[in-house]
């Protein structure tokens, strides 16, 4: 919407960084007319897919009879491995185990076999169910919990990390425990599914709108399937409805057989999962098995942790290799641990294959620091916050000794110790500690609990290359400008913040700047929006493009006027060169008339950081983002049925780009956060079904399982140690592991009915089951305390 | 009397008056919205009523010669059900000249979307919501917004912006309330008291003219599927694409929507909705107004009926514990034909009730508990609202002179292949004192009444012992006791 000339004389831009602007699709999206793929105009005849999927957990396909399904009405053909021209192969990491369809043999319930294309989606899905297969069932591996992770196969090598000497520090410490948490996986449930529309150019030529995180990569996977060079396949997505790293790899498999499907039949083709399917056919959130060793000292400090953390990979590699790693590079949330020693075991099983997942691993890696904590606290006969308080690095400025991760990087910017004080303070943790106190003593059914959990989350990824970016600005010759870049929406106000950065650079409004849609026409070899690092990379890279062009503006302004460069000043909406001040509009047409390139490609890469993996050492972030999260819960312990009261969050995203924005990012995540670790549970019966694939069985947070009360503020005090853009600090991920304090909440009230004498360990997601089961062995265990 | 037929289905789309002669009997709101409307705004997330994503709003007439507009899952609502209906989607909800309603406006300076795709759903929510309660309260918007989801928000925005709605503009500008008369007038002219029969020789569709009509054609089709709320038929269609033709769509039937309270006994239609019962069965039963609102989310409650969670036989439903533990009965009709039965008799078997061929439910009959009589029932789920139980219980409980039970009425869903009595819980209480201790004990009885099993939502382990518990629970609700015996996220009314 163009609303106004700008305003020549204002001080200030509409909407530069650290301004709280509202999402720029917000009209669009209350008014029903924001354009999601399968809301695009569909090119005449285009056709519909369906899916064939594996009934059973392992098996070799004996017979796989299709005629009945090519019979059935409306079916124009239907697609089996044999019709994927490339390589049959969408795995991310290059291991050949990623099959576009089955072939010979199926690994999970529920994986492609073969894909329906007929005339309507209905059609198709119709059809899909006639096909008759045979298998030949194999013993399959579902749940992790009973595998060997020394025998067992696992689909990547794993990762150790260590430093000092864990087992000399284990034997020698005053205290220690051992134990094992179970740990659920996540479906993402955004709320648009996996959906792909491919339309066929000419040549080897395709077109593909898919709702993708990683728009080069699904670009890589459809040339690697269709067995054509990547710069015959475009992929262009404008938005998402919701991604949270669902869509990081998990796209690539509609996209690559809406592509096969186009080019095969030259029609423009549809591929849609329904909700279940999508939960069914596609990874999710790893869960995880983590085994603890901990010494400690009688005071509560740690001296000594091995960790073993196994996760289920699925029947591939996807991404499970960097996820187990990032669940070691976060083991310490914001703890030192002075000798450690921890690995990863990507466990090979017959389920689908997992994948990322807002944290990444990282989230997991802090439920098992936390387990920890509570363990020590229990142990000692702590609150646990006391315990956090004992074992965290030094902070920024001290020159201590207990700065040093377990990947060997030295933390140089850690602000949790203020944090938690400030936040501590707010939500009155003291105060409230004694009246749960007082009230869990009168009450007898109704016990209460209250934790205080801290964040800290290392950005960047740790695949080095994937910390680049690039952009793309054009200005036209009316002044208004067309911004490009390498990131996706799905939500969570990259384009708007990635505007601003522009908007800022030439300062102008920001409705002077054009958000369009991703393509890897336009930016190539980009990075998925992933790791959050959307707005760190993209920002950098609009910014340098934008500078370019400014430039360029610069020193023609300064040549035609005869005045040095610097008095040439970017005033709002306008510039003034030496004692005259001319709109940026007029200049801009000026230049252009001048012949002055009015278009540039912006690049950005991550100073500082490297890993090598081999060794488990590195700067494998470029810095830290840092929040804590206290909530206070009411249990029934009878029924093991909560309510959250209360939560207060102070987390800190540097000096942000938009506040508004990332609040939105800090309430969701926590929700979602504690969604996971509380209602959202998946569950495979005996044959490997996974049996809660749909909203009916699989239970995301409500409006009505907010904390009753919600403070979230920002650490209006911090500001990025490194240079990022404008000091800001990601903030995708690190809000999500929030949720923790819901978890540690329940774990404290279902303490209480030991008298907090035993420690609860509290497995995840903590349904009412699961809290009820709990409170059951500690009341079982108060009564007979010989028999634990 | 012969009635006259129709061959085309007529209702009016935002402004449009619509007449579709090609219409199948398992073709949904949605899928016609958005394949052959190209009205993209409402989208589909789950395809089952429990996301809300496409969520609109659906205006009829009330028996009483009103207009209703309410807030219904598009996945899962038939065409065939919408004759004579006024539907209004997110497209509609703007001011022609491109403004934005307050409900819209609200969402967007409160920052209440973020990937957008669940926010036309809220939209419509929020909408049906403001233009009957224009001020709620936190507790009204949560249940209003229990069958919306939203993965981004955390939704804190979405409640400040519902907060905030009114001082955007009052309901007295809306158009949907000031051109309400002549909607009103739209809708009675479609009526024309013809049956709808649409048939292409393979699938047929029927929307008789009254109560008498259905009865004449369920009698001479048996084997018709019966569709009210399509809360569960309409998953029939999208999760397992079963074929339900011949269909009855009985959903606008003035007849079956009746609520009459007679002798203390509450008499409720078929057709008639949770959200359309709730107001009387809360006045003469209390505990069941909140039993209701944990009933799927609002949208559903706005389509499903009492009579269909009965009729389905389902043994999670929610109301036939409830009802049972009351000691209702059931009147069912076959042709002109009726019998009533205790309620708890018409549960036979998993998938097994005592329907004839031919046969429906007309009308349950709630006797409301006497005023000595303590009745509770408790739902315990994974996630607190718009859950499927994991385990139900309902008790009724009348005590003799002396405080020993004089009688006690306990049944379960969820706990075996029916809804279903504790007879030998029941059986260890009558006759005792109602003490903690009688209770201990008769908790002891509960694995001779349930062998539950173990499934996505509980474990045969948890149900059972939860059973019990909630038996304890009841008893200290009963007797006075100052510290709670559950949580509850609102302060009781």
């Amino acid at each position: 919407m163009n609303k106004h000339t700008p305003d020549l004389k204002a001080e200030k831009i509409e909407g530069g960084v650290h301004a709280s602007i509202r999402h720029d699709s917000a009209h669009k999206h209350v008014a029903g007319s924001a354009v999601y793929i399968d809301d695009i105009t569909e090119p005449a005849s285009t056709l519909h897919a369906g899916f064939g999927l594996s009934t059973v957990a392992h098996g070799i396909l004996k017979s796989v009879d299709l005629s009945a399904v090519r019979a059935a009405p409306g079916v124009v053909d239907v697609l089996t491995h044999e019709d994927v021209p490339g390589v049959n192969d969408i795995s991310p990491s290059y291991m050949n185990d990623d099959p576009v369809l089955a072939n010979g043999k199926v690994e999970f319930h529920g994986q492609p076999i073969f894909c329906v294309i007929a005339e309507t989606r209905e059609q198709a899905r119709r059809a899909a169910r006639l096909a008759k297969i045979e298998y030949e069932e194999l013993p399959a591996d579902i749940d992790i919990w009973d595998l060997d992770v020394k025998t067992h196969r696992q689909v990547v090598t794993p990762l150790t990390l260590k430093r000092g000497d864990a087992a000399a520090a284990l034997e020698s410490a005053p205290r220690r425990v051992t134990g094992r948490m179970r740990l659920g996986g996540q479906d993402h449930f955004y709320l648009e599914g996996q959906v792909s529309l491919a339309v066929p150019g000419e040549d080897d030529e395709v077109l593909v709108y898919c709702s993708t995180q990683g728009p080069s990569e699904t670009q890589h996977m459809i040339a690697h399937a269709l067995g054509v060079p990547s710069n015959a396949v475009t992929v262009e997505v404008r938005r998402m409805g919701g991604g949270f790293g669902g869509k990081e790899t998990q796209a690539n498999q509609c996209a690559a057989l809406a592509a096969i499907a186009a080019k095969k039949l030259n029609r423009a083709v549809k591929v849609r999962l329904d909700r279940d399917e999508d939960m069914v056919a596609t990874g999710k959130r790893h869960d995880f098995a983590i085994d603890y060793d901990v010494g400690f000292d009688d005071e509560g400090r740690i001296l000594g942790i091995d960790y073993t953390f196994a996760l289920r990979a699925g029947f591939s590699a996807d991404l499970s290799g960097p996820v187990g790693d990032r669940a070691l590079f976060h083991c310490d949330n914001a703890y030192f641990f002075p000798h450690v020693h921890a690995k990863s075991a990507p466990l090979y099983t017959n389920t689908v294959s997992n994948t990322a997942f807002r944290g990444f691993g990282g989230p997991q890696g802090m439920v098992g620091a936390e387990r920890v904590i509570d363990e020590v606290a229990f142990a000692v006969g702590k609150d646990p916050l006391e315990i956090r308080k004992l074992n965290f690095y030094d902070a920024m400025g001290v020159e201590g000794d207990r700065n040093l991760t377990p990947y060997h990087q030295k933390v140089e910017d850690c602000i949790i110790q203020r944090i938690v004080a400030e936040l501590e303070e707010s939500a009155d943790y003291a105060g409230r500690r004694k009246a749960i106190a007082e009230f869990n003593a009168k009450s007898r059914i109704v016990k209460r609990g209250l934790a205080l959990t801290p964040v800290k989350f290392g950005i960047s990824f740790t695949k080095t290359e994937s910390n680049q970016a690039g952009a793309l600005v054009h200005v036209y010759t009316d002044g208004s400008v067309h911004m490009n870049h390498g990131g996706t929406e799905m939500g969570q106000g990259l384009h708007l913040k990635v505007a601003q950065v522009v908007a800022e650079e030439f300062q102008i409004d920001l409705d002077r700047v054009k958000i369009t849609a991703t393509t890897t026409a336009k930016v190539p070899n980009t990075s998925p929006t992933a790791a959050s690092s959307g707005a760190d990379l993209n920002g950098m890279a609009a910014q340098d493009a934008a500078r370019q062009i400014k430039d360029r503006l610069i020193d023609f302004a300064a040549e035609s006027h005869q005045v040095p460069r610097d008095q040439v000043v970017f005033l709002p909406n306008r510039v003034r060169i030496g004692n005259a001040e001319i709109s940026f509009n007029e200049l801009v047409k000026k230049a252009y008339m001048a012949r002055v390139q009015l278009s540039a490609a912006g690049f950005y890469k991550t100073p500082k950081i490297h890993w090598d993996r081999s060794k488990g050492r590195g700067h494998a972030f470029y810095y830290y983002a840092y929040g804590a999260a206290c909530s206070e819960v009411s249990v029934d312990t009878l029924t093991g049925e909560y309510i959250v009261e209360r939560t207060d969050i102070l987390h800190d995203t540097g000096r942000s780009l938009n506040k508004i924005i990332d609040i939105g990012q800090i309430e969701g995540g926590f929700i979602q956060g504690m969604g996971w670790l509380t209602t959202e549970e998946l569950w495979w019966d005996g044959k490997g079904r996974l049996r809660t694939h749909a909203p009916s069985t699989y239970k995301i947070p409500l409006a009505s399982d907010r904390p009753k009360i919600f403070n979230v503020a920002l650490t209006d005090w911090s500001e990025a140690y490194e240079p990022t853009i404008h000091r800001s600090k990601a903030v995708g991920e690190p809000p999500l592991p929030l949720g923790l304090a819901v978890l540690h909440a329940l774990s404290d009230a279902v303490a209480s009915v030991a008298d907090h004498k035993i420690c609860p360990r509290l497995d995840a997601p903590a349904t009412p089951e699961c809290v009820l089961m709990a409170i059951e062995r500690l009341k079982a265990a108060r009564a007979n305390p010989g028999k634990v | 009397m012969a009635v006259e037929i129709r061959s085309e289905l007529r209702f009016i789309l935002n402004g449009k008056d619509v007449a579709l002669r090609d219409v199948a009997p398992d073709h949904t709101l949605l899928d016609w919205l958005r394949l052959s409307r190209l009205l993209t705004g409402t989208k589909e997330g789950c395809a089952e009523g429990d996301c809300g994503a496409c969520t609109v709003l659906v205006g009829r007439l009330t028996p009483e010669g009103g207009l209703v507009y309410e807030g219904v899952n598009a996945c899962i609502r038939f065409m065939g059900s919408l004759d004579g209906c006024h539907v209004v989607t997110v497209e509609h909800v703007a001011a022609r000249d491109g403004h934005l309603h307050p409900v819209q406006q609200a969402m967007v300076d409160f920052h209440g979307s973020q990937c957008g795709f669940c926010t036309p759903g809220f939209v419509m929510s929020l909408y049906a919501l403001w233009m009957q309660t224009p001020h709620p309260s936190d507790q009204q918007i949560e249940t209003a917004l229990q069958g919306n989801l939203c993965r981004c928000t955390g939704y804190e925005p979405i409640l400040r912006a519902a907060r905030a709605i009114s001082s955007y503009g009052g309901t007295e500008k809306d158009p949907l309330l000031t051109e309400r008369a002549t909607m009103i007038a739209r809708l009675k002219a479609l009526r024309d008291g013809a049956r709808v029969e649409i048939a292409d020789g393979k699938h047929r569709l029927v929307v008789p003219a009254g109560l008498d009509d259905f009865a004449g054609v369920l009698e001479a089709t048996p084997t018709a599927t019966v569709v009210a709320g399509s809360t569960d038929v309409g998953l029939w269609v999208t999760k397992h694409m079963r074929d339900i033709s011949p269909v009855v769509f009985i959903a606008g039937l003035d007849e079956l929507k009746s609520i009459t309270v007679k002798d203390g006994t509450v008499s409720i239609g078929a057709g008639v909705t949770y959200s359309e019962a709730i107001d009387t069965l809360s006045q003469h039963i209390p505990a069941l107004g909140p039993l209701i609102n944990r009933i799927g989310g609002q949208q559903v409650r706005n389509m499903g009926t009492i009579g269909g969670n009965i009729a389905n036989g389902s043994p999670i439903g929610d109301t036939p514990p409830a009802l049972i533990a009351l000691a209702s009965t059931l009147t069912l009709r076959k042709g002109s034909v009726r019998r009533t039965i205790r309620l708890e008799d018409y549960f036979i078997a998993y998938g097994k009730q005592d329907r004839q061929p031919g046969e429906f439910v007309e009308s349950v009959h709630v006797p409301a508990p006497a005023a000595a009589e303590k009745f509770a029932v408790y739902k315990v789920t994974k996630r607190r609202d718009e859950d499927i139980t994991a385990t139900l219980g309902a008790f009724r409980l009348a005590l003799a002179a002396d405080g020993t039970v004089a009688e006690i009425c306990i049944a379960y869903g969820g706990m075996a292949a029916t809804p279903k009595r504790a007879f030998a819980v029941e059986k260890a209480l009558v006759g005792q004192p109602w003490t903690e201790a009688t209770v201990e004990a008769a908790m002891e009885k509960y694995a001779e009444d349930y062998a539950p099993l173990t499934d996505m939502r509980a474990t045969a382990e948890y149900r059972a012992l939860v059973a019990k518990n909630l038996l304890l629970r009841f008893f200290m609700e009963t007797t006075s006791s100052d510290a709670p015996a559950q949580v509850s996220r609102y302060e009781a009314a």
